[in-house]
């Protein structure tokens, strides 16, 4: 069985709502990680996540987050990531209620 | 209750003003996020998992129904239509916009709130019993003690950058409803203007009781010698940790004794500054404002006909009602832990439900309690039928104060930025349970409590039951502590070995309940008292026989 390479995104906080946003390959922010860019390089991530990190009129506490790439799209590898993208488990508050 | 005068109302203007400022200057990029964050947090606004967080300060948990309507339209206007009740009294919302904070601010400041000193590593806000003035059992009323500490310590110059944050829990009565042992300072009065002074407690990651530094000390002298505990503080605590940097460190570091007598001369050195004839006339002053109501004498018979006729109201009436000092009220305790739902959180229509209802029969006066419930202390006995038929129609008189499913939960990883589990899925699930099988008002009184982090702000070290969700290898996982107690006799919960995963949490939970209903001495034994008597060892072998 082939495991899901393992790969980085650049993901932050937006600076006006606050919510979880990933860098895009137009270099957009998006709400949707399925829409982020993937990267398998590291120091093509450290690059791009060092860009997010000048872009402070736009988010907040860029970091790099790992993500499984699937056949389905990209999927977070740790279950925070995992609630960062989908919004707390007792409302749909987050982005499930955009779903 | 404590009315802002001039200077209060034009100091949370200023600092209003000054904060829009700042977040027009963050938004058009004059301040980076570094310059902004102390800033923000210093008014109470977090950045947290999905949105920002504003938490409300609500001086030792006491509103009028002006005030809890006002947050009832911050919720609607600004956030999702509901608040957060919080384990210091506070009010948290979940989803503000940073360009809406300031109209918020502005909103909270027309009904005397703000968020100043909610965060940040400065006194926090004072809590105090939630049934003061009111309790049976109580000496006095400690709020005109905790409102003169929050005078004191408000934007109070030399304890803005504090080692670490700094709780104080005020208790006029015997019965420690506020877990003073459990904070940096916690004060116990024991007579009339006479407090014992409690130093060094404190929950998280380095658990520890407090330990009482002066065994009676004069009101007239709370201010220097408070002063005084912060000053050594100040400069004594450790600044190179921040996991050993709040007092209890500093305490267990240098010894009480050392501690003490630092703190004496201290004391000696700055007492001379303080006015106590000021002070004895300022807390006169806010003894007024304290007044107790003028209570009403209501007929009776509605109280006794719905008891007789009613077992619902009479179920509410056994575990949401307390002794009042009169004998003809009672301190009523508004459940926010409705089975499956998320502990704490009150939607806006329930909150201007809360502040009618405490308008019509509760003299205005309204409490949140650190165990996030809200509380109507004067309500005449003949009122309670009518009360308790008005909340049930919103959902709010589960009757289950005390019991298995009136759990203190953390925000968790549903929410919070610190958290490294979640907490409130696993609150929901257990009350779900324990109201399935129908067992709460059988096992009687349990004290759950669920933090999503070791910063334990669900406070499970002193819960009879403890939940800590950890990160174990990138897995949510459970750890149990049992026989912790946040009351008169705090005690730290011990705990039980290897954690559960997700999904065995609440079966866990379930056969340490099933464990001690085999277990008891029968009906008057309650979970802790059968746990002190049996030990770790009967529950250790049901959580994880093979």
């Amino acid at each position: 069985m082939t495991r899901d390479p393992i790969v980085q995104v650049v993901t932050a906080n937006a600076l006006i709502e606050g919510d979880v946003v990933y860098l895009t390959a137009s270099g957009d922010w998006t709400r949707h990680l399925t829409q982020a860019i993937p990267f398998a390089d590291k120091a093509q991530a450290e690059a791009a996540l060092a860009g997010a990190g000048r872009r402070a009129s736009e988010v907040v506490g860029c970091y790099l987050a790992d993500a499984r790439q699937t056949a389905q799209g990209l999927e977070p590898v740790h279950f925070r990531e995992d609630f960062r993208r989908r919004g707390p488990s007792n409302y749909a508050h987050g982005k499930q209620a955009a779903a | 209750m404590y009315v802002y005068d001039d200077f209060d109302r034009a100091f949370i203007a200023e600092r209003n003003r000054q904060f829009r400022d700042q977040v027009a200057r963050r938004i058009d990029g004059s301040l980076t996020e570094d310059e902004f964050k102390p800033l923000r947090l210093m008014n109470g606004l977090y950045l947290q998992l999905h949105a920002y967080m504003l938490r409300v300060a609500v001086p030792y948990g006491t509103l009028n129904p002006g005030q809890l309507r006002a947050l009832a339209s911050i919720a609607d206007r600004w956030d999702k239509g509901y608040g957060h009740v919080t384990t210091r009294q506070n009010m948290q919302f979940n989803w503000p916009r940073l360009t809406d904070v300031p109209d918020m601010l502005d909103a909270l400041a027309e009904v005397g709130l703000h968020a100043i000193q909610t965060s940040g590593n400065t006194i926090r806000n004072v809590t105090s019993d939630p049934f003061a003035g009111a309790a049976a059992d109580e000496i006095a009323d400690p709020r005109p003690y905790a409102e003169l500490i929050r005078q004191w310590s408000t934007d109070h110059p030399e304890f803005q950058f504090l080692p670490r944050k700094f709780k104080v829990a005020v208790t006029g009565s015997p019965v420690d409803r506020v877990v003073t042992r459990a904070h940096d300072i916690g004060l116990r009065m024991i007579a009339p203007d006479l407090f014992e002074v409690i130093v060094g407690g404190g929950l998280g990651r380095t658990p520890m009781i407090g330990k009482v530094l002066h065994p009676g000390l004069p009101a007239v002298d709370l201010l220097p010698y408070l002063e005084a505990v912060v000053g050594t503080y100040n400069l004594l605590g450790r600044r190179d940790n921040k996991y050993k940097a709040r007092i209890k460190i500093t305490v267990h570091e240098n010894g009480l004794e050392t501690i003490r007598d630092l703190v004496e001369a201290r004391f000696a050195e700055i007492a001379p500054q303080f006015d106590g004839a000021a002070t004895l006339a300022q807390l006169a002053r806010l003894k007024r404002m304290f007044a107790d109501p003028a209570l009403d004498s209501v007929p009776d018979l509605p109280w006794q006909a719905a008891r007789h006729a009613d077992p619902v109201f009479r179920s509410w009436a056994d575990t949401n009602l307390h002794p009042h000092r009169d004998a003809g009220h009672a301190i009523v305790t508004i459940s926010l832990k409705a089975h499956g739902a998320t502990p704490g959180d009150v939607t806006s229509d329930q909150m201007r439900l809360i502040a009618d209802l405490a308008e019509r029969f509760g003299h205005g006066d309204i409490r949140f309690t650190h165990e996030q419930n809200i509380v109507l202390p004067h309500v005449a006995r003949g009122d309670l039928p009518a009360l308790h038929r008005a909340l049930k129609a919103q959902g709010l008189a589960t009757a289950n104060v005390g019991l298995a499913s009136d759990i203190i939960a953390c925000p968790g990883m549903d929410y919070c930025a610190l958290a490294t589990a979640r907490s409130i899925p696993v609150a929901q699930e257990i009350a779900e349970r324990v109201e399935a099988l129908k067992i709460e008002h059988d096992i009687g009184p349990l004290k759950i409590k669920i933090s999503g982090c070791i910063n334990a702000c669900g406070h499970h070290h002193v819960g009879h039951i403890g939940i800590l969700g950890l990160d174990r290898a990138g897995v949510e996982s459970y750890q149990i502590t049992l026989g912790g107690d946040g009351s008169e006799d705090a005690a730290l919960g011990e705990r039980t070995g290897p954690g559960f995963a997700a999904d065995q949490i609440v079966p866990a939970v379930e056969r340490i309940l099933s464990a001690y209903l085999a277990l008891r001495q029968g009906r008057d034994e309650t979970f802790l008292q059968a746990y002190r008597r049996l030990g770790l060892a009967p529950f250790k072998e049901v959580l994880y026989a093979a």
